[in-house]
């Protein structure tokens, strides 16, 4: 089936089965590698992109139930002139990684709660990440990294 | 507190740098295993036992093989004359250990649900899947062997050829009657019994394996999610049969791994034979529901501990039986692991009698191995849980307890009992340190407010004081350990014509910013920008010597033989400068990537201009060699042993049972810190591990042997939400043990953490005369210990 | 992981996506796909065909209809959660909303996909129940009403026929008090037990994961309707009812789960 989507600003157009997951479509299908897959049952959050806008698993959505959509990755939110956006700034200077494997799931997650909530709690921040797993940093520094993000963000 | 930015020069040591790693992380640059774009690569799946334990009486493979896509599939009759040898145990501990061979794929039985039974190849990763559900496997089921002292038994024997599942009995009892001496003389015993039970490790990268043979030459280049490029280049090379020579292991960007990735696993060893044998690219990446299964579990033990005190609560002897569940097979260091903890049952006690056995046995599950603290975290739960048991029995605080038990400062370095010499400590100043910045008083008096208002959530606060040993390891230490290798690690120093610094180290980063510490031992040294600094790692290409990252080993270890080499890099070009300036080398200065003659700073001579003399060879002093480069292999004289006080407040529900860990702290002593930020981060990380233990995680099977926490729903991983943020704070006792003075903080967490909460649960609860509870602590868990002690 | 093959059509309307259910043994609604994917995934499901309705905009409506609020079924999660007439007159179903899963699942899971896939463990299929909410359901000799009590039918099965479309729910406004306790592990889990109280002049109490669907605890709500006291009434939480046992929880202790958090939601919802 032929589906066409805009990927971070670009229209990009494949045939694939149906059966293809949004991930799936992106990693292999696109080349969009920082988008991971962690787990199979929705669980991890390591494959979160935004569906226009709004952050959503990857593996828990068909390629063709996003044709027609929006789509923005990882290596969507910096600046075409490679500018960091301020959560990636703010998961550097706290620490907020270390493998880097749940990261773009767990910075698009951030940057879509934070157009919710745009002045969180600590606690509102935890929740807010509840669906996203990391291994690595017990959360502490994810948490002072978003914090610190909607602080600069909303400067 | 603030972050450093870039630093340049020496005294950088200590500051907050901000990682160099994170960039190509933070953008979707950085390539996993997963990622990598090999053209005309086929995609592996493996079929995997549904059953725990069977003979396979037939596997009819005919159906796959003719759908569309599929290249082929093998079963172990297809391929037995691929191996050079078995599926490598790295570790025989004792001579006689029982050690049944096992091949990627099972020979005519399965051993546990997840074992590999066939293997297909195809074009794509859906016809690759899609294949395994054609595939016809015929079992006649046998028992399975769950229970770990029902293996001991031997009444069912997993693998017939070695006639009992006791793989082996290892034993450290320097004196026995002096043990027993303690015990009978003993004005307090403590006997207890801990259930440690079995971890799914769930890195957040699954394992992923890339094979690309080179188009000409034999040579194949393995792309692995592995925390040990350099060991599974040799193991690949003693299973497969491929020279050594021929191989080039590469661990592209590893998702995490806390010892799950420390292995030479089944799908490395399949997807390096098929490439050989199809002549193509062969790749293979694990779903999370396979990793649960197939990638090694954590912990698994029965621990028996019995404490002997005196009338004041000093305890004088410590007696250890363990019984350590290996899983189906032995995976590359499975039988040590119970090792790695076995020399520190008598934790940070000074305890003058020991006496500790391990008797390992075989069940139908999913093989064990190294799981972060790998052994540490069972002995410091153990010996923690019990001195807590002791301090009620003696009817003293468990602060009391612990203090009237520390090693002393003024015997380090302390020979232990169970023969190690610890390196350095400052025990009480560290537990003191803690204990203010907690605030106990507060604390307990609003324990004990909540009890006599009769609240439902009581409060309990739990300590923990850990040590370890680390830096991974004197490679004689290990030798006496009946281990396959040494614990030496390599660097290589190397300045540049255009003065720009390669820094090749043997460790194998996957997570822990390697490539800025090490720039940072380097920066200090030799006083130059972190910019001009390269790190270089993980590719046997490059870095073709190194023992690989794990046990908290990278910095006390890699650390000291990269600031070994520069030092050496430093005393070469001295001796350029001091021959260009036409000095002795005793008259020079250096500071800041210049040298300059003592009494008269203007006569200068910049390394740079050291690393260009070096690099053109025109006028070196007599006999030097060219080129600016020095290399290092460093064997550290002992381990290090990292410590400190952790301390866990939990609130607990007495209605629901649920438990909620409300505060946190944690005050380390790793000796000298390279770079706090990183430090922090270790901790932070391994404090989760812990409490994941205490509270959460659980590899559960049910009686036919069925993992039923396989997915990250159902294996319960804590997110953000279920965590506070944690209190830090340190110590500081340099090691006397490698010229950095550092002693690792990888494992620290982890370790601590997992008896403080569990501590902190049973103190909530001591009061209705709750002792114990088993891991993890589940909200059920918790109601059915309340309801048992409130009815009685 | 990813499911079996299947075709995909994406309905244009919903006379469309019932006549090619109509036509098929097996073809599968999909909208946000938050139920069905993760189960075609592990290959539990593999239905034939896959109709597409997410797009359908003529069910994305929440509207305010006097003395009850209508909700078409491919309302997500996310917009239960924030709508302004939600939280004015029937705030519980905007708090449970929330509760679902994690936010990522709540921007694209739907209410009709949730409760047309009526699993016990869910919390908007007990939330409804309590709320003695009415489902209208449209098929191709036109459209019925269900009240929520006789919808859930058992395992994964409720009254929706193959050729069936869930496409509003209607939920009586709330002017009572209300609470939901929902009980878990891990903040994204399924409720281990959920509790939802409404007290709408009388009082309706339903219960999550005690059975293969949404339950009432009938006994509880007739004590506290007869005048017994919420700590008597809590204790009869799971009489009549054989809830499971899993690796979170065994019967017995979701059965004691079940009275304390009857107990503290009619608290809060008296309160």
């Amino acid at each position: 089936m032929q589906v066409t989507m805009t990927v971070n600003g670009q229209t990009v157009s494949r045939d694939v089965e149906p059966r293809t997951l949004l991930v799936h479509f992106l990693r292999d299908h696109v080349g969009l590698t920082g988008t991971n897959v962690g787990c199979d049952t929705s669980s991890c959050g390591a494959c979160t992109v935004h569906v226009n806008g709004e952050s959503v698993k990857s593996c828990t959505m068909l390629a063709v139930q996003a044709d027609g959509q929006e789509i923005t990755t990882i290596e969507g939110l910096a600046s075409p002139e490679g500018e960091l956006h301020p959560m990636q700034k703010a998961f550097q200077e706290n620490h907020g990684l270390q493998c880097g494997f749940c990261t773009p799931g767990m910075v698009m997650a951030a940057t879509s709660f934070l157009k919710e909530n745009p002045h969180p709690t600590e606690a509102e921040v935890r929740l807010g990440l509840e669906g996203n797993l990391c291994r690595c940093t017990g959360y502490h520094n994810i948490v002072k990294s978003v914090l610190a993000a909607a602080e600069s963000m909303g400067e | 507190m603030t972050t450093t930015e870039t630093t340049s020069g020496s005294k950088v040591l200590g500051q907050r740098v901000l990682r160099r790693e994170d960039p190509k992380l933070l953008t979707g640059e950085a390539k996993f295993s997963d990622d990598l774009d090999i053209p005309g690569a086929l995609h592996m799946a493996v079929l995997r036992s549904t059953v725990a334990h069977a003979r396979i009486t037939s596997i009819d493979t005919s159906a796959a093989k003719s759908r569309p896509g599929v290249v082929a599939v093998y079963t172990y009759d297809d391929l037995k004359d691929d191996w050079a040898g078995p599926m490598p145990c790295a570790w025989p501990v004792t001579a006689d250990m029982k050690n049944p061979a096992h091949f990627p794929l099972a020979n005519g039985k399965v051993n546990y649900v997840g074992d590999g039974v066939a293997v297909v190849l195809a074009h794509s990763k859906t016809a690759a899947v899609d294949a395994l559900e054609a595939i016809e496997v015929g079992y006649e089921e046998l028992d399975p062997v769950l229970d770990l002292e029902e293996s001991l038994a031997d009444s069912n024997v997993i693998h017939s050829e070695i006639g009992t599942n006791l793989s082996y009995t290892w034993e450290l009892i320097p004196n026995k009657e002096a043990v027993d001496d303690a015990f009978a003389k003993a004005a307090y015993t403590v006997s207890e019994r801990y259930i440690q039970q079995r971890l799914v490790p769930s890195a957040m990268e699954p394992r992923a394996v890339v094979v690309v043979p080179a188009p000409f030459g034999g040579d194949y280049t393995v792309y692995s999610a592995t925390q040990v490029p350099h060991i599974l280049k040799v193991m690949l090379a003693l299973t497969v049969g491929v020279s050594e020579t021929k191989l080039r292991v590469v661990a592209p960007s590893v998702g995490g791994g806390f010892g799950s990735k420390l292995n030479v696993y089944a799908e490395e060893v399949l997807a390096l034979a098929l490439a050989r044998k199809l002549r193509r690219p062969v790749r293979w990446t694990e779903e999370r529901s396979e990793n649960a299964v197939a990638t090694i579990h954590g912990r698994g033990q029965i621990q028996n501990i019995e404490l002997a005190a005196d009338a004041d609560g000093k305890v004088t002897a410590v007696r250890v039986n363990l019984v350590a569940d290996m899983g189906a097979y032995l995976q590359l260091v499975t039988p040590g692991i119970p090792l790695l903890g076995a020399f520190l049952y008598h934790g940070v006690y000074d305890i003058p009698n020991y006496s500790f056995t391990c008797r390992s046995v075989f069940t139908n599950k999913t093989p064990t191995d190294a799981y972060r603290g790998a052994g540490r975290p069972e002995a410091t739960y153990a010996i923690e849980r019990a001195m807590d048991a002791l301090a009620r029995k003696v009817g003293v605080s468990a602060v009391e307890i612990r203090k009237r038990n520390f090693i002393p400062t003024e015997k380090f370095p302390y020979n232990s009992a169970a023969g190690l010499v610890f390196d350095s400590g400052d025990y009480l100043t560290n537990f003191n340190k803690a204990l203010d910045m907690m605030g106990m008083d507060e604390l307990l008096a609003e324990k004990k407010l909540r009890i006599d208002a009769g609240s439902r959530k009581l409060l309990g606060i739990g300590i923990s004081f850990f040590v370890e040993m680390c830096g991974l390891a004197p490679s004689r230490v290990l030798a006496s350990l009946n281990y396959g290798a040494g614990g030496w690690e390599a660097a290589t120093v190397r300045i540049l014509p255009t003065s720009k610094i390669q820094v090749v180290t043997g460790t194998a980063p996957h997570g822990q910013g390697h490539e800025t510490a090490w720039s940072m031992i380097v920066a200090e040294k030799l006083g130059v920008p972190l910019a001009d600094i390269e790190v270089l790692h993980s590719d046997t290409a490059i870095a073709p010597y190194g023992m690989d990252t794990y046990g908290s080993r990278s910095l006390a270890v890699g650390g000291s033989a990269i600031h070994i080499a520069t030092e050496r890099v430093l005393d070469k070009a001295k001796a350029i400068a001091a021959h260009q300036l036409e000095v002795a080398e005793e008259d020079l200065d250096y500071a800041e990537g210049v040298f300059t003659v003592k009494g008269s700073p203007d006569r200068a001579f910049p390394l740079a201009a050291a690393a260009l003399e070096a690099f053109t060879a025109h006028n070196l002093p007599d006999g030097m060699e060219p080129n600016l480069e020095a290399s290092v292999s460093w064997d550290p004289p002992n381990f290090t042993f990292p410590y400190g006080s952790h301390i866990a407040v939990v609130e607990v529900d007495t209605e629901t049972g649920k438990v909620d860990l409300v505060r946190y702290q944690a005050v380390d002593d790793c000796g000298n810190r390279v770079n706090p930020l990183i430090i922090e981060g270790q901790v932070h990380g391994g404090i989760a591990q812990g409490v994941a233990q205490a509270l959460f995680e659980e590899a559960s099977y049910d009686s036919a042997g069925n993992l039923i926490s396989a997915t990250l729903a159902d294996y319960l991983v804590p997110s953000a939400a279920e965590l506070p943020s944690f209190e830090l704070g340190e110590t500081v006792t340099p090691s006397p043990t490698n010229p950095l003075g550092v002693k690792g903080i990888g494992e620290a967490g982890t370790i601590a953490s997992t008896p403080a909460v569990m501590n902190a649960i049973v103190d909530a609860l001591s009061h209705l005369g709750i002792e114990n509870i088993e891991m993890p602590a589940s909200p059920e868990r918790v109601w059915r210990a309340i309801s048992a002690a409130t009815r009685k | 992981m990813f499911p079996s093959t299947f075709d995909y059509v994406r309905a244009g309307s919903v006379a469309e996506a019932i006549s090619i259910l109509d036509g098929s043994d097996d073809a599968k609604l999909i909208a946000g796909g938050h139920s069905l994917l993760p189960l075609m995934k592990l290959r539990l499901a593999a239905p034939s065909t896959l109709v597409d309705i997410g797009r359908l905009s003529e069910l994305n409506y929440i509207e305010d209809r006097g003395d009850h609020v209508a909700i078409g079924a491919l309302t997500r999660h996310r917009d239960l959660e924030t709508s302004a007439v939600l939280k004015h007159s029937v705030p519980i179903l905007s708090h449970v909303a929330g509760e679902v899963g994690d936010p990522a699942v709540r921007h694209r899971g739907t209410i009709g996909g949730s409760i047309a896939h009526g699993d016990g463990a869910s919390d908007l299929p007990a939330a409804v129940l309590a709320l003695d909410a009415t489902m209208v359901v449209r098929s191709a000799s036109g459209e019925r009403t269900v009240p929520a009590a006789n919808f859930f039918k058992g395992f994964l099965e409720t009254d929706l026929g193959q050729g069936e479309v869930l496409t509003e729910i209607r939920v009586p406004k709330v002017s009572g008090g209300w609470a939901y306790k929902k009980f878990n592990r891990r903040a994204q889990d399924w409720a281990i037990v959920g509790v939802a109280v409404v007290r709408n002049g009388s009082t309706r109490i339903s219960l999550v994961n005690m059975g293969s669907t949404p339950l009432r605890a009938s006994a509880s709500e007739n004590a506290i309707n007869q005048g017994a006291s919420i700590e008597e009434a809590a204790n009869l939480a799971s009489e009549g009812i054989d809830p499971p046992s899993d690796l979170n929880a065994s019967a017995e202790y979701r059965r004691h789960l079940a009275s304390v958090l009857v107990r503290r939601a009619l608290q809060e919802a008296s309160a």
